[in-house]
């Protein structure tokens, strides 16, 4: 297995509160690394410094082996390498399906017109959404909007893609639609880092767990492993309370 | 009140009529650019442009036309800047204009929320990408209402020209009541001249703010 992603002795806080402490850890290609985690534990953030979203204190942050320069515009470079998808899908209002998507391979990527739509429509296919490339997201469900955001990240080819609790405001029925085009990702051998809820649908795609209580990693686990042997108290607890 | 007076009046009215429109058109257009520019460099928080726009908007805001006319006006032939009547008019209307479009530019961008712009920097758009497709466009349709108030206001502000003697609606009002004593009918003729200019002005930029809100929010 190749390292994708290292991050190393990381820290972050907003003033004095510290959020996210000493955290490190490896992401190789093709794992599905999932953040659980309680409340305020700093899942979010975490996953946010790995794109430049926040800044950070101290800490390092190796990607492909190279050591990332935190500047503002070695993160807008290395974005179109990271595919993020956001909780509130937070879709262009002002741009259409097709436009939304393609805004990233035509501006960013210089890919032209036609290369672009071309891999637009094949990816919505994918979700399901072939037919709705004229219309705007506010004629979408927000299940369908975040099946959009997460091919408008897919779009880019990224290496590696961040979810960020992204059923969390769906409704149920919306859900699973949701979940079952990250596990067919999933299966694609993409690798991802996935801050979630869900906690069957974590322990079906989870390579690694990252348990994080108070900016802490309490425990790095096999994914097979956490959810029936978690090795820390606090685990066993959080699991209990989400009725697992 | 004479009908006869009025309509002999109407000529004179129009010539003032067509150059409050001109004026207005120009010192608008002016400050919407002006306004522009400035509220863009607060956004992005430009280092000394953003401070020196934000102490203009206060100078804008916080003094009288009526004053910042006489200084252009009487003040800058001090300096060996004699203007036109007229371009004199027209440089007031911008300099106060341009800060309640920034305001109003200002307002329509602090609205977009944080997430579109994160989401947008998360596909990899450079700053002038963002603002482009995803800032300006959202952060217009949201500033469309201010900025339609601003308009009707500056148009109204014209009114003030007269006083340094540019031949205007108000001013045309003001010189035959001076001639001819028939103040009544060429203060009718004066308020039915401002009318026709933004009663429909008004309506149609409420049109346009509908319309502009729907096709980029859809409500």
């Amino acid at each position: 297995m190749t390292e994708l992603l290292r991050v190393e002795h990381l820290n972050k806080a907003y003033g004095e509160v510290p959020v996210l402490q000493d955290i490190s850890f490896t992401v190789n290609t093709g794992e599905v690394q999932v953040v659980l985690g309680p409340s305020g534990s700093g899942k979010s953030t975490l996953i946010r410094c790995l794109n430049g979203l926040e800044p950070y204190q101290s800490g390092t942050i190796y990607f492909q082996g190279q050591k990332i320069d935190p500047t503002p515009k070695n993160w807008q470079l290395l974005r179109q390498k990271i595919g993020m998808v956001f909780q509130s899908y937070d879709l262009f209002p002002n741009l259409n399906i097709m436009d939304n998507i393609t805004l990233g391979p035509i501006k960013v990527q210089k890919q032209s017109k036609a290369t672009a739509q071309k891999e637009a429509l094949r990816l919505l296919d994918t979700v399901g959404l072939a037919d709705y490339t004229a219309k705007f997201p506010r004629e979408l469900s927000g299940g369908q909007k975040q099946r959009i955001a997460i091919v408008r990240a897919l779009a880019l080819h990224p290496d590696f893609m961040l979810f960020d609790e992204v059923t969390a405001s769906l409704d149920p029925e919306m859900v699973r639609g949701v979940l079952e085009i990250m596990a067919n990702l999933a299966k694609q051998k993409m690798t991802m880092i996935v801050v979630t809820h869900e906690m069957n649908f974590a322990q079906q795609i989870a390579d690694n767990v990252l348990f994080l209580d108070d900016g802490h990693i309490l425990e790095s686990t096999p994914g097979k492993d956490f959810f029936t042997n978690p090795q820390t108290d606090r685990a066993k607890e959080f699991l209990q309370s989400m009725d697992f | 009140m004479s009908w006869q007076i009025i309509q002999q009046s109407l000529p004179m009215f129009q010539k003032g009529f067509i150059l409050t429109l001109q004026m207005s058109a120009l010192g608008i257009l002016g400050a919407i650019i002006l306004g522009l520019m400035c509220s863009l460099c607060q956004y992005f928080k430009i280092p000394v442009l953003k401070q020196i726009v934000g102490a203009y908007i206060e100078l804008s805001r916080n003094t009288p036309l009526l004053i910042q006319l006489f200084f252009i006006y009487y003040g800058l032939p001090g300096i060996g800047l004699k203007l036109s009547a007229y371009t004199c008019g027209i440089i007031g209307l911008i300099f106060l204009g341009g800060s309640y479009m920034a305001e109003g530019f200002s307002g329509g961008f602090d609205g977009i929320p944080n997430s579109q712009i994160e989401s947008g920097k998360a596909i990899g758009l450079s700053q002038g990408q963002l603002t482009r497709y995803v800032v300006f466009p959202q952060g217009f349709a949201l500033s469309i209402p201010a900025l339609a108030a601003n308009i009707i206001f500056l148009i109204k502000e014209t009114s003030i020209f007269t006083v340094i003697a540019i031949p205007e609606l108000t001013n045309t009002a003001l010189d035959l009541i001076g001639l001819y004593y028939h103040t009544n009918e060429y203060l009718l003729v004066l308020v039915v001249g401002y009318a026709i200019i933004l009663i429909p002005l008004s309506i149609i930029l409420t049109w346009l703010e509908r319309r502009i809100r729907y096709g980029t929010f859809g409500d």
